[in-house]
């Protein structure tokens, strides 16, 4: 990964948290390269799309340009992707957030508020792996009102879930699907741990 | 009761002028005691779940500087942090966001113009938003004199400004509930009744506002373990903000959260 050129293209047109991950791709001496609607990924590189905001921002950002459509066929045809905070929260269907709002509909299933606790959940917990053991679970941080609910009708839906954690309740903390990984929490806010994961997964795709 | 492994957060806050930091720091290891992001380094090294730069600078020159340490803090550090002291431009703040800050605290200037809560809330989002309130207790008389709150047999807080120099009249209670309104992600509540007392912080006051929808962010007479350990479970706080007992090196945060962790309270220790 260390490798001249470019290892990741990280998706800029959503705003809010890019700078932090940038910040930590840097860190872990990962290059990245900026995509947006103007200057797409072509799938030869994994995509990370990071996102904070509300849903529905987000996805009409998205949709400007047809983005939303590149990054969808892209990762249809297989290109490993990363989504952080709410962009895990747009894989989806839809969301409690943003009714009648579309997501990407890649993973099967929709967003839902927390309905106790202090909302939005603010600081660290404690995830861990569900199927997949080769995740270490540890503490990582989360900023988030709102959380994934894969589709419990979809046989498969558990084995999506990569890690959960407690809120008043488990809750689906990332999700793991063929090419697909997501974070709700912020992997680039949550110390050495959080950094690990990043580079697991950039190790893992590149 | 289904549970919650959300943990309690210990909060290192490092007083700042003209990009330096100016409370006495009594570290050995470091090899510039007056560099802030050394300092932080130090501080998530030891566990620190998140930290909180306070802009003490006297003037707008010195006050500039801020701007270039967000940046270098940012680059740096791999958890939160928040800056605050003298924002009161949702320029500013929107900024100080793009630098690498992960929130902002505003303190006198919200007093001033509380619309500047909700400007920050709707442009960046609540959780970034965070509003410290100064705060010293002035008996039941004071509640009895605001009808609308029927409170009058509870303990009041007055709101202070301007670094506790200034009486507001105002009912931190009333304030407090206004700023949730107003769409405030984290209160920070510091007790003028026991800041710098090194006494323990303020349980009464802590717990009083606790059941706050929001996260409240203690501050204020943090003296040993014991006090983050009392403010958790009988103040029953989000998160705790301490500076002299960490610069003074007297106890690591990871001392403390590993007290915290024997004593059954949830913490992040790393």
């Amino acid at each position: 990964m260390n490798a001249n050129g470019f290892a990741v293209d990280l998706v800029t047109s959503v705003g809010g948290n890019l700078g932090s991950v940038a910040r930590s791709l840097t860190r872990l001496g990962v290059n990245f390269n900026a995509v947006d609607a103007g200057n797409p990924p072509d799938g030869s590189r994994p995509i990370i799309l990071p996102g904070v905001g509300a849903f529905g921002a987000v996805m009409s950002a998205l949709r400007a340009g047809d983005f939303d459509q590149t990054i969808s066929s892209l990762v249809k045809a297989g290109t490993p992707f990363l989504g952080v905070c709410v962009g895990m929260q747009i894989l989806f269907d839809s969301s409690e957030e943003a009714p009648g709002v579309a997501g990407l509909g890649l993973v099967k299933g929709n967003v839902v508020k927390f309905t106790q606790g202090k909302v939005p959940q603010t600081g660290w917990n404690e995830v861990r792996p569900v199927n997949n053991t080769s995740w270490p679970s540890g503490f990582v941080y989360f900023v988030n009102s709102y959380y994934a609910k894969p589709d419990c009708a979809n046989p498969e839906s558990d084995s999506v879930i990569l890690y959960e954690a407690d809120y008043f309740g488990k809750f689906c903390a990332a999700v793991s699907v063929g090419n697909i990984t997501a974070f709700q929490f912020h992997p680039e806010k949550s110390g050495e741990f959080g950094e690990g994961l990043l580079k697991r997964w950039v190790s893992d795709v590149v | 009761m289904l549970s919650s492994g959300l943990c309690k957060r210990i909060i290192p806050c490092l007083d700042v002028a003209n990009g330096r930091t100016v409370k006495g720091v009594k570290f050995q290891n470091l090899r510039d005691i007056g560099d802030p992001v050394e300092l932080a380094i130090e501080y998530q090294r030891q566990g620190a779940d998140e930290l909180m730069f306070l802009d003490i600078s006297a003037s707008r020159e010195e006050r500039s500087t801020v701007f270039d340490l967000v940046r270098s803090v940012a680059e740096h550090l791999a958890i939160p942090f928040t800056v605050g002291g003298g924002i009161s431009k949702l320029d500013d703040v929107k900024k100080l966001l793009s630098l690498g800050a992960d929130k902002v605290s505003i303190n006198s200037s919200a007093v001033q113009r509380p619309q500047l809560i909700a400007e920050i809330a709707e442009a960046c989002g609540s959780q970034c938003c965070v509003v410290a309130i100064d705060a010293r207790k002035v008996g039941c008389e004071f509640s009895s004199t605001k009808s609308s709150t029927n409170r009058s047999d509870r303990p009041a807080w007055e709101v202070l400004t301007k670094g506790g120099s200034v009486s507001t009249g105002l009912d931190a209670w009333v304030w407090a509930q206004q700023c949730v309104e107003l769409g405030a992600g984290e209160f920070m509540l510091t007790s003028w009744d026991a800041d710098g007392t090194q006494e323990g912080f303020d349980i009464e006051m802590v717990l009083a506002f606790s059941g706050l929808p929001i996260p409240v962010i203690a501050s204020g007479g943090a003296k040993n373990p014991q006090s983050f350990v009392d403010v958790f479970s009988l103040g029953q706080a989000d998160a705790a903000l301490a500076a002299s007992i960490f610069h003074d090196g007297l106890f690591t945060v990871n001392q403390v959260k590993t007290t915290l962790k024997n004593e059954g309270i949830t913490v992040r220790l790393c």
